[in-house]
């Protein structure tokens, strides 16, 4: 199972690691981020259509990369308070390794790649160097 | 003709979510941003410094060598800051 979702409702954790912890017998390890709001609330804005579509050739690439049995990525856009989750990334392989990494990776890719955009108060938050650089650390 | 998407602060400036723009024949992008910047003021305040400006054509990212043909859905936005 390999879904991205985009949507303005909140997500249930645990219900999308069950989906995950149930596809089958060689499923061994499973790992999941939560992204959060911190320090200001936050209203997310983002291109409908493409947000899906590079979050799915996000995934794409980590399935040429890791041997995956399923993940799931879901990031939320409008209002959102403080504490709030916006992100979810879920992975699941045979063990850890390809788990862990392969999670990291979908975040750190989905953060230069999917067309998100935060605003904390009346200001548009600007990109971060640090992320461009979080994310070309996993070209070959 | 070509769909024109923007978003974040360049909507903001430009006043406007969407427009269309006459295109009879393939173009560059950077020749299309740059009629961009004769349509308004608000059109010239978003492409002042392109350096800030990411696109998207089709909903895949370009850069501003990218031909642009009629019937294109361009995207004109600041870099990303999702997740």
């Amino acid at each position: 199972m390999f879904e991205v979702r985009v949507q303005e409702a909140a997500f249930d954790l645990g219900a999308e690691h069950a989906r995950l912890a149930a596809l089958g017998p060689a499923v061994g390890a499973v790992v999941s981020f939560v992204g959060q709001v911190r320090d200001h609330s936050l209203r997310l804005e983002h291109y409908p259509g493409m947000a899906e579509r590079q979050l799915a050739a996000v995934l794409q690439e980590a399935r040429a990369r890791w041997p995956l049995l399923g993940a799931i990525l879901v990031h939320r856009f409008g209002v959102l308070p403080v504490g709030t989750p916006i992100v979810l990334v879920l992975s699941a392989s045979g063990h850890r390794e390809a788990a862990f990494s392969s999670a990291e990776f979908l975040m750190d890719w989905l953060k230069t790649r999917a067309p998100f955009w935060k605003q904390a108060g009346g200001d548009w938050v600007d990109a971060k160097a640090g992320d461009d650089a979080a994310a070309s650390r996993w070209r070959d | 003709m070509i769909r024109l998407l923007y978003f974040a602060w360049v909507r903001e400036r430009i006043g406007l979510g969407e427009e269309s723009l006459p295109l009879a024949a393939p173009a560059l992008l950077s020749a299309i941003v740059d009629r961009l910047c004769g349509q308004s003021a608000g059109h010239a305040a978003a492409f002042a410094d392109v350096s800030r400006i990411r696109a998207a054509v089709n909903q895949d990212f370009v850069g501003f060598d990218a031909m642009v043909r009629p019937g294109d859905e361009v995207a004109l936005f600041p870099p990303v800051t999702g997740g």
